[in-house]
């Protein structure tokens, strides 16, 4: 018999994913579920699901989960955490969720140092709704509400979600990963499992921004698509630990 | 127990205290931040949790999160803060969840003013948050029920599994009367869908999206089965020399008190008055106001609004009776003197 060398983690379920082809959503939901699994805490973790693609993220996570209105997912998981301090709780949002409509409630679990890990999705695009832009959105990207291309002028500029929150006091660790290789799939990886660590030993609050693909709503093959991370969001948005509370960090 | 003097707000802090409710999500607005200032006090001494959000749409969402992790959770605000959490209460509603939302009423719309009001009846009975959904709603008139109805608030809310508000205004919050508290508290409800972590269990999911259209239907229609088990059951109204009243009065919450005071005066000068006041403002007692009208000639129904209660005074009476209205707002409170102004008028006409 041949030697099993792969299996399905015991904190997804069975369900198959409703995500397009191509799309990031189905590896981190991979990497943040082996996260919990390795860490032996899927039935003490509460997970919250935010607003966008991944609203089912429910359906594919095997554990505890409350779905949150668009953008409040720090909210939810502050209620949550301040009634178990000792369970585990994550959100999973995008960047419509997070950097636009969620602004405050994200900036400000961060402040308060809310112990929890927040996975923060960034494709620079609201994926659900079809591809309109989004604040991450580079300059010159064209979306459906951005035809033209993002101009600084009428829509602003990208925003560096990482770096601004890694200038909070309460924020415990932060880090910007990606998925476009198997070599950064495996970064991603570690980043994840250093951020529920830190929520293990108290520390604080701890985000992941993962940059990842939206072929779908980029008009782009899957291929192409983790081209242009490398290539066109990399130089906006630099991968690297920016702050971390995590023992081997320091 | 011995009766203490305090003020509502304070009042209603400590009974959902008494009520072991230890969590608390908010944020500062007046006529309510006595709540919060109470609570930020006791909470730490009992190992509670006393959490200021960034707003009010914040907080509602931490109540969400609290109370889907099961416990006894409530926040309190004052109409413009209650805006910002309507988006959250329809979640709360349509996930089922438990927990005692707060009011203390200021004029409106917009910023309004500070000063007493009822002016969110509508929102609180009627259009709280999108979809189709209702909170219980409570409507104290004294500080002993700001106490006495905010325990119950958690035994109903705990009950349905449906938010439950208290309704009350600067009036009744910022004065102070004698208040005994009820010494049993509602017994906790176990809560095996409470998200807590799935040991040895399957997931339990806390969720607000049913995409196929069958399958939201369904659990509409189990809300509304909901909704007609606590029309049936938990109606509650008081009524006040009603049985042989000519001319029945109407009114709610602190409103309610000027307007027995009129009726006092009204007697006093040979008037056949009386009064009816709803205590569930939702489920509206309708057959308790119909009967308390029973024999009356018409109707009068004071609000410090501009006539909101008032539709359902209609529905319920049916037209079998003229109704008139005498409302203020923007802070103005009408006096047992202009309501029994009001009371003659009717005298007068109803003699012809």
């Amino acid at each position: 018999m041949a030697e099993k060398i792969a299996a399905r983690t015991e904190a997804l379920t069975e369900n198959p994913f409703h995500y397009c082809p191509g799309c990031a959503h189905g590896i981190i939901h991979r990497l943040v579920a082996e996260t919990i699994e390795e860490l032996g805490v899927r039935e003490k973790t509460v997970g919250v699901a935010s607003v966008g693609c991944s609203v089912f993220a429910y359906n594919y996570f095997n554990m505890d989960m409350q779905q949150a209105a668009h953008g409040r997912a720090p909210a939810v998981a502050t209620g949550i955490k301040r009634v178990l301090p000792d369970n585990f709780v994550f959100t999973y949002q995008g960047d419509g969720d997070l950097a636009a409509i969620g602004t405050a409630e994200i900036v400000h679990a961060a402040a308060r140092g809310e112990n929890i890990t927040v996975i923060f999705v960034n494709n620079t695009t609201y994926g659900m709704t079809g591809g309109q832009s989004a604040p991450t959105t580079i300059l010159g990207q064209k979306t459906t509400t951005t035809p033209y291309g993002r101009d600084p002028h009428v829509n602003g500029y990208p925003m560096g979600v990482s770096e601004m929150l890694s200038t909070l006091g309460g924020v415990a660790h932060v880090s910007r990963v990606s998925i476009y290789s198997p070599a950064q799939v495996n970064r991603a990886k570690r980043a994840i499992k250093k951020a529920f660590e830190v929520q293990r030993e108290k520390k604080g609050f701890s985000f992941v921004e993962v940059l990842a693909s939206c072929p779908t709503n980029w008009r782009m093959t899957p291929q192409d698509a983790l081209k242009w991370i490398e290539e066109k969001m990399l130089p906006i948005y630099p991968l690297g630990e920016f702050k971390t509370a995590a023992e081997e960090g320091k | 127990m011995a009766k203490v003097l305090m003020g509502g707000n304070e009042a209603l802090a400590e009974a959902a205290l008494r009520a072991g409710c230890r969590h608390f999500f908010g944020y500062p607005i007046t006529p309510q931040s006595e709540i919060p200032e109470y609570l930020a006090k006791k909470m730490p001494q009992l190992d509670g949790v006393y959490l200021q959000a960034e707003s009010e749409i914040a907080a509602i969402n931490m109540v969400y999160g609290a109370a889907g992790a099961g416990v006894r959770v409530f926040t309190a605000s004052s109409g413009p803060g209650i805006s910002l959490m309507s988006e959250g209460i329809s979640y709360i509603a349509g996930a089922e969840l438990p927990c005692v939302i707060v009011n203390i009423m200021r004029g409106g719309p917009g910023l309004g003013n500070i000063a007493p009001s009822q002016a969110d009846y509508n929102q609180a009975t009627k259009g709280i948050g999108h979809g189709d959904f209702h909170l219980i709603v409570l409507a104290p008139n004294s500080v002993q029920e700001m106490a006495d109805l905010t325990m119950l608030a958690f035994q109903l809310a705990e009950e349905y599994r449906n938010p439950a508000m208290i309704l009350s205004d600067g009036l009744l919050g910022q004065m102070m009367e004698p208040v005994e508290f009820n010494e049993n508290p509602p017994k906790e409800k176990d809560k095996p869908w409470a998200t807590r972590g799935a040991k040895g269990r399957d997931p339990n999911i806390i969720n607000r999206l049913l995409i196929e259209a069958e399958a939201l239907q369904k659990h509409n229609l189990k809300l509304q089965e909901k909704y007609q088990l606590i029309k049936e059951t938990q109606c509650r109204c008081e009524s006040y020399l009603a049985e042989d009243a000519d001319i029945l009065l109407a009114a709610f919450g602190s409103c309610s008190r000027m307007a027995k005071s009129a009726v006092e005066m009204a007697r006093s000068r040979g008037i056949k008055a009386g009064l009816v006041r709803p205590i569930t403002l939702w489920p509206f007692p309708e057959k308790e106001v119909a009967e308390a009208a029973k024999g009356a000639k018409a109707c009068l129904v004071t609000e410090m609004n501009e006539g909101q209660m008032l539709l359902d005074i209609r529905l319920a009476l049916k037209g079998r009776i003229p109704i008139h209205f005498l409302g203020k707002s923007g802070g103005i409170i009408p006096t047992p003197g202009e309501i029994l102004e009001e009371i003659e008028r009717i005298e007068v006409n109803l003699r012809g």
